[in-house]
């Protein structure tokens, strides 16, 4: 009789379901997982240590580029850390353009889930709607900071610069006739606030789009129901958060239990998942994209009424304003220093936490006086939930690995960092 | 928000009795001291004392201290309130004499961050390791199930060991890599780069070619700038 041994398979780095570079080694028996050892790292830019060796405005854009599906929730989380320490209140319409951004990143995040997921499980469709949507809100990235992913917009003490009056429009080419042109202005004709409004309107029947192609669709179901179930004390156990968590039940979301910036005065709800599914962990998601739009909708309403600074006036972590510097020579002064050696932020440690797309993102900064960060630590939602990938896919078929990494919404830039 | 904090802060010291520390922090956070021996006995306390209840483990690093307030530049302060001048620390002698070290046993930090979602609410646990050159702590394993993931990448940067991890290997960098990454006395373009070697056919490692370069000084200043009495009259 021959010995029958747990077969072992290699999984990516390059693989379209890993959702970046990520080699996971499985211990099969036959079809049924009996271990998954997840090997990462191979995206790791040591973007800590990189920031320990730069002035700290000069670390925000490598924020964007942790968790690059949630560009602005990254900066969010580094500003506010250091705004902590430097013991700074932003302006009000500074706080309220961020809380937007917030949610019209949190569409993005999780449109791109969205259409992922659903790709890794075999359906097309959803992939393709889900990115005309994005592609609007790419153009409001755009139109705000004059880039379509990695913004930088947030800066310590406010944001960069305040909405455009103008949505950048489309032009007749020899590709595109005046007509097309035409229809896809329609929407442009107004400010900034009016097209994120007139988006907030549309979208929610967009979400009803998804949810007609996927949520009472067999096979959908037949392939997230009873997938990788967590129960809540294991949930916590394991250091989940955002919607890993509330897929299992537990009402914990920082914007309600720890509001940041203005979001105590947002009217919106918290879904909750009951069976912790990757069936619930989806409707919990398709969830928040209309509470996000619901958000969005205040945001807009607020910002047309009340004009006002987006910045703080402390002239010594902001670059003054051009005209300022034309006439002044202490702000030309300023103006040298702050882009010559940066700000310094006084001696401690903060720990600042948002409720980014994925999950709780952290940032852990401790400061010794200098005008760079002493040591910066950012904690990835993505790194706590894929670490528990070993135990969410164990007893499971290997079809259903790729429905776990789905549901965890792993970016491995900010997993790896 | 002060009144919650100082109700955290009697709580744990209540429940620790004397096992911990509180050291200073921002008037929003609370951060104790433990010493590492005692370091589960406390994890078990606060994850089990009902007034504490601190289920979630959200995040373990290391901080290493070997550089604190060491500066490139040094300032004396001119004013109150405008820029003090800096100046280039003289030139190095011929042998560069090697940064002062820490005391003893306060190199390396273990900072345990701990979320209670039952009572919402968030405490900072620091750890000293007391041996520099071969630190040591207890795994938190058993106690949180999320702290495997983060020791090992704790383990990995900064090469700081964890008794009775299941599984301590390297997790962020390279197989085969040499080093800890994320200790300040590692360089930062690091000590090995790889290329591709025509006539071996194959990727091989060899030392950095480019020089590593200070683009800006790191510089302290303790020129009570964000002291509100002090602000600049705004301009016109």
């Amino acid at each position: 009789m021959s010995e029958i041994r747990n077969y072992t398979m290699n999984f990516g780095p390059q693989h379209p379901a890993a959702h970046g570079v990520m080699r996971l080694v499985l211990e099969m028996d036959g079809e049924v997982i009996q271990k998954a050892d997840p090997h990462i790292g191979l995206l790791h830019r040591g973007t800590e240590k990189l920031a320990e060796s730069k002035p700290y405005n000069q670390s925000i854009g490598y924020m964007d580029r942790l968790d690059y599906t949630s560009m602005m929730c990254n900066e969010h989380a580094y500003v506010m850390a250091i705004e902590n320490l430097l013991g700074v209140t932003i302006p009000e319409r500074a706080q309220y353009i961020r809380v937007m951004f917030d949610e019209v990143t949190r569409i993005l995040n999780h449109l791109i889930w969205l259409g992922a997921h659903a790709l890794d499980i075999g359906a097309m469709t959803v992939f393709l709607l889900a990115f005309k949507e994005r592609e609007e809100l790419m153009d409001v990235y755009e139109a705000v900071s004059g880039t379509r992913m990695h913004a930088t917009y947030y800066r310590p003490g406010g944001v960069h610069r305040d909405l455009p009056d103008t949505m950048p429009r489309y032009q007749a080419s020899k590709w595109r006739s005046q007509k097309d042109a035409d229809r896809f202005n329609a929407a442009r004709n107004g400010t900034m606030l009016d097209f994120i409004g007139a988006f907030a309107e549309r979208f929610p029947k967009s979400v009803d789009d998804y949810e007609t192609l996927l949520t009472d669709n067999r096979i959908w179901k037949q392939r997230t129901v009873n997938i990788g179930v967590v129960s809540p004390e294991r949930a916590l156990q394991l250091g989940f958060s955002g919607p890993m968590l509330r897929g299992s039940g537990i009402a914990w979301d920082l914007r309600k239990k720890q509001p940041y910036e203005v979001y105590d005065r947002m009217d919106f709800d918290i879904p909750v998942g009951v069976n912790g599914d990757c069936y619930d962990r989806y409707l919990v998601r398709i969830e928040e994209l209309r509470q996000s739009t619901r958000i969005i909708r205040q945001c807009v309403e607020w910002l047309k009424g009340n004009p006002g600074p987006v910045m703080v006036a402390e002239r010594k972590i902001r670059p003054p304003r051009r005209e300022e510097m034309k006439e002044d020579m202490e702000s030309l002064i300023h103006h040298f220093k702050f882009f010559t050696e940066g700000y310094c932020v006084p001696e401690g440690e903060t720990y600042a936490a948002i409720e980014a797309p994925k999950g709780e993102l952290g940032v852990y900064l401790v400061s010794d006086g200098a005008n760079k960060p002493y040591r910066l630590k950012v904690r990835a939602p993505g790194f706590a939930h894929l670490g528990a990938l070993d135990e969410m896919v164990r007893g499971h078929m290997l079809a259903d690995v790729v429905a776990v990494i789905g549901t965890q919404d792993i970016v491995f830039g900010e997993v790896d960092r | 928000m002060s009144e919650h904090i100082e109700a955290l802060a009697r709580h744990v010291e209540a429940q620790l009795q004397g096992r911990a520390t509180r050291v200073a922090s921002l008037a929003t956070e609370v951060t104790i001291e433990v010493a590492s021996a005692a370091l589960l006995d406390v994890a078990r306390t606060l994850r089990d004392a009902p007034e504490l209840k601190f289920e979630v483990l959200i995040d373990v690093t290391v901080v290493d201290y070997s550089q604190f307030r060491l500066e490139t530049w040094q300032t004396h302060s001119a004013t109150d309130t405008g820029f003090s001048r800096a100046r280039i620390q003289p030139a190095p002698a011929e042998e560069p004499t090697p940064p002062p070290r820490p005391a003893a046993g306060s190199r390396f930090a273990v900072v345990y961050h701990l979320l209670s979602v039952s009572n919402n609410q968030r405490l900072r646990v620091r750890v000293k390791c007391e041996d520099e050159d071969e630190p040591v702590v207890d795994s938190v394993v058993d106690i949180w199930a999320s702290a495997n993931w983060f020791e090992r990448e704790a383990f990995d940067l900064f090469g700081v060991f964890f008794r009775d991890h299941p599984d301590l290997r390297r997790i962020l960098t390279d197989y085969g890599f040499i080093g800890h990454p994320f200790r300040k006395d590692f360089p930062l373009i690091g000590n090995v780069e790889v290329r591709y070697d025509a006539e071996r056919k194959r990727v091989v490692y060899q030392p950095v070619s480019i020089e590593p370069r200070v683009l800006v000084p790191r510089v302290i200043r303790d020129d009570n700038r964000y002291n509100p009495a002090l602000k600049d009259a705004p301009s016109k």
